[in-house]
C-alpha cells in the first residue's frame, strides 16, 4: 500500500503556477502592502489586506492586524511583539512554509516541524551609545526540529531548499532598496 | 558537426570569423587549462593520443587538438568570414557575412553559450578609481594593479582566479553564490571518470526533472592541473583568500556581500554528496566497488561564524574587480525570432522547432549534461545530423514526434 504523502501544501498549483508564470512573466510582478498607525506611546497597530498579483487587485479573506509596541525595560506598555521580533516571526514562518512546501514536492511526510530563532542585537546602536554599532541584528541564529520519513541528510536538504527559496530569508540577507516619503 | 555532416554526404560549408578555436586563441587567460582530463577529448574518429592520458591541455595544445581535427576532417571551413546577420527566406536562410551573402536551406548554430560576459548590471555601480576586468580581458595577474581583488563568481573561472591572483601576492577577497563543488579525484578515479562511466554525464535532457535548472548551473569548482588537486573554497580559505557572500549591491561605493553564505556552502556541500552516493551506488551494482578506492567522504566546507558584509571600494582596500560571473550567448545577428526574454535560443535538445531546418550544438545540457564538453559534441552531433538529413529528405517540416525518437 503506497501512502500519500500530505503536508497539507497543494504543490501540483505551484508547479502549475510556476509553469504558466514562464510563458507570462508580467504576471509574476507583485506588490505586497501594509500600513500602520500610530497609537500611543510606542504602541502602533499594523495591518494587511490588499495586494497586487497575477495582473490585478488581490485580496486576503479579512484584514489581518497587528499590535507591535516595546517590553517595560524600554519603559513602554508592552501592548505588542517589538517590530524586531516579529522580523524573526517572518523569518520563521516563511522558512517554516517551505519546509512544507519542499517537502511535499520531495514526498516527504513531516509530523512536526518546529523552529527557534535567536536574534543578537546591541542595543547601543538604537541608543545612539555608539556610532560604530549597527542598530540591527548583528547575527539571526535558526535551528530547526524536524520530525518526518526522511534521513537526516535529506531534512538538511530540506531546510538547505527551503532557504534557498525563502523571501525573507533573500530580504534578510541581501540589501533592499528602502525609499521613504513624507506627503 | 562537419564531419557528421561529411558521413551522411551533406553538402556544407563551416563559417569561421577567425582562426579554428578562434575563441581558445583568443579569449582566454593564460593559464587556462581544460577542466576533462586528456583521455575524454575525443571527436568524431578523433582522440588525444600523446603519452599523459591523464593530463589537462593547456591553451596551445587545445588549439592544436581542433585544428588537427579540422585538417584531418578536411573540414570545409572558410576563416576570416565573420556573420553579420542571418534572415529566414522561402526554404532557409539568407546568411550576410563580411565576405558575401550564402543561403542554405539548413543553419546549425555551433557558436556555443560563452560569446559575451555576463556581468551583472551592479557593476555600474562600481567607483571608477576599481579596475574592472571580465573573464574575456584578464589574461594574467601582471594585468591587474598591486593591491587588494576582489573576484566574483564562484565557478570553475571565479576559484582559479582567486588562486592564481592570492599566488601572485595580491591580497583576494572571492565572492561566492549558488556553486557547485566537486573533488578532482573520487575514490582514485578524475570526477570525470566516475561522470562518463557512471552515465551521469550522458544523462539525456530529457530525462532531468528540472532541465531549466540543470541549463543554468555554474561550471563545477574544478582545475586540471597536473598535480590533479582539489580546488575547493576550504583550500582557498585555508590559503588566506577572503570569502564573502555573494555580492547584492554596490551602494554609495560600498560593496554590499549577502548574509546567506553558510547556506550555500550547505547546499553545495549535500548536493556533492549526494552525486557521489550516486557513484557509490553504480560501482556497487556495477561490481567494480575492488577496482577502485575506498569510499570517502570530504569536510563540509567551513562556514565562519560571520562573514564580511560589505567593503568600501573607495578605501584603496581593492585595486581591481575580476567579474567571474560566467557567460552568455551573443545572437544579435540572427534575425529570426527564436530568442526569449532572456536573450537564450528556444529549443528542443538543439532542434531549433521554431525555425525549421535550424539547430544549436554546444549549449548547456543541449541533449545531454556532457553537451558543452569536447566529448560531448560527437553524440550530439549525431543525434542532430540524423534529424537534418531527414528534415533535407522530406520537403515538409519532419513530424515532432521524430525528435523523441533520435
Amino acid at each position: 500500500m503506497v501512502q500519500v504523502v500530505n503536508n497539507g501544501v497543494n504543490v501540483d498549483a505551484l508547479l502549475a503556477a510556476r509553469e504558466a508564470l514562464k510563458n507570462a512573466p508580467a504576471a509574476g510582478e507583485f506588490t505586497w502592502r501594509a500600513s500602520c498607525k500610530w497609537l500611543n506611546g510606542t504602541h502602533a497597530r499594523s495591518s494587511v489586506q490588499g495586494f497586487r498579483g497575477l495582473g490585478e487587485e488581490q485580496s486576503h479573506k479579512s484584514e489581518f492586524s497587528f499590535d507591535t509596541d516595546h517590553p517595560e525595560v524600554f519603559a513602554s506598555e508592552d501592548k505588542g511583539a517589538t517590530p524586531v521580533e516579529l522580523v524573526l516571526v517572518g523569518l520563521a514562518s516563511c522558512l517554516t512554509a517551505g519546509v512544507a512546501a519542499v517537502a511535499q514536492n520531495r514526498g516527504i511526510q513531516l509530523r512536526s516541524v518546529e523552529a527557534k530563532l535567536e536574534g543578537k542585537m546591541n542595543i547601543a546602536g538604537i541608543l545612539g551609545i555608539d556610532g560604530d554599532v549597527r542598530n540591527g541584528y548583528e547575527n539571526i541564529k535558526v535551528t530547526f526540529h524536524v520530525d518526518a520519513d526522511a534521513s537526516k541528510k535529506d531534512i538538511e536538504a530540506l531546510v538547505a531548499q527551503s532557504q534557498k527559496r525563502s523571501a525573507v530569508f533573500d530580504i534578510i540577507t541581501n540589501p533592499t532598496n528602502v525609499t521613504v516619503e513624507v506627503v | 558537426m562537419s564531419r557528421v555532416l561529411s558521413e551522411h554526404c551533406i553538402d556544407h560549408v563551416v563559417l569561421e570569423r577567425g582562426e579554428v578555436a578562434n575563441s581558445w586563441r583568443r579569449e582566454r587567460w593564460d593559464s587556462l587549462r581544460l577542466l576533462t582530463p586528456n583521455w575524454l577529448s575525443r571527436l568524431p574518429g578523433y582522440a588525444y593520443g600523446g603519452s599523459d592520458p591523464d593530463g589537462f591541455m593547456n591553451l596551445a595544445e587545445v588549439v592544436s587538438f581542433i585544428a588537427g581535427f579540422a585538417v584531418e576532417t578536411s573540414a570545409p571551413v572558410r576563416t576570416h568570414t565573420t556573420v553579420t546577420s542571418v534572415n529566414s527566406i522561402e526554404g532557409g536562410y539568407q546568411v550576410a557575412t563580411e565576405r558575401g551573402e550564402i543561403r542554405c536551406r539548413c543553419l546549425v548554430l555551433a557558436t556555443g553559450a560563452s560569446n559575451r560576459a555576463r556581468v551583472p548590471d551592479l557593476h555600474r555601480a562600481v567607483p571608477q578609481t576599481v579596475q574592472c576586468l571580465t573573464t574575456f580581458s584578464y589574461r594574467n595577474p601582471d594585468q591587474l594593479p598591486s593591491g587588494g581583488v576582489l573576484v566574483v563568481g564562484a565557478a570553475a573561472t571565479g576559484v582559479q582566479l582567486a588562486d592564481e591572483i592570492h599566488r601572485s601576492g595580491r591580497p583576494v577577497t572571492l565572492c561566492v553564490g549558488e556553486h557547485v563543488r566537486l573533488p578532482r579525484t573520487y575514490r582514485g578515479r578524475d570526477i570525470l571518470w566516475w561522470m562518463e562511466n557512471s552515465g551521469v554525464w550522458n544523462q539525456s535532457y530529457d530525462q532531468i526533472e528540472d532541465l531549466e535548472r540543470a541549463r543554468r548551473l555554474p561550471s563545477p569548482q574544478l582545475v586540471g592541473t597536473p598535480e590533479h588537486s582539489t580546488l575547493e573554497l576550504n583550500t582557498l580559505s585555508g590559503a588566506g583568500i577572503k570569502i564573502v557572500g555573494k555580492l547584492a549591491a554596490v551602494r554609495d561605493g560600498r560593496a554590499l556581500f549577502s548574509g546567506g553564505l553558510a547556506n550555500q556552502f550547505a547546499l553545495a556541500d549535500l548536493k556533492m554528496e549526494r552525486l557521489l552516493d550516486t557513484f557509490d551506488a553504480w560501482a556497487r551494482d556495477s561490481d567494480i566497488d575492488s577496482e577502485v578506492g575506498p569510499v570517502e567522504r570530504f569536510a563540509p566546507t567551513r562556514a565562519p561564524s560571520s562573514t564580511r558584509l560589505s567593503l568600501d571600494l573607495r578605501s584603496g582596500e581593492i585595486g581591481a574587480i575580476v567579474w567571474a560571473t560566467g557567460y552568455r550567448p551573443d545572437y544579435r545577428w540572427l534575425n529570426v525570432s527564436v530568442i526569449n526574454h532572456k536573450g537564450e535560443l528556444r529549443h528542443d535538445g538543439g532542434v531549433v522547432s521554431e525555425a525549421p531546418g535550424m539547430y544549436a550544438l554546444g549549449l548547456p545540457v543541449l541533449r545531454r549534461r556532457k553537451s558543452t564538453f569536447i566529448n560531448g559534441a560527437e553524440a550530439d552531433a549525431r543525434d542532430l545530423a540524423r534529424h537534418l538529413a531527414g528534415y533535407l529528405a522530406c520537403d515538409t517540416d519532419v513530424p515532432s514526434v521524430a525528435i523523441r525518437e533520435l
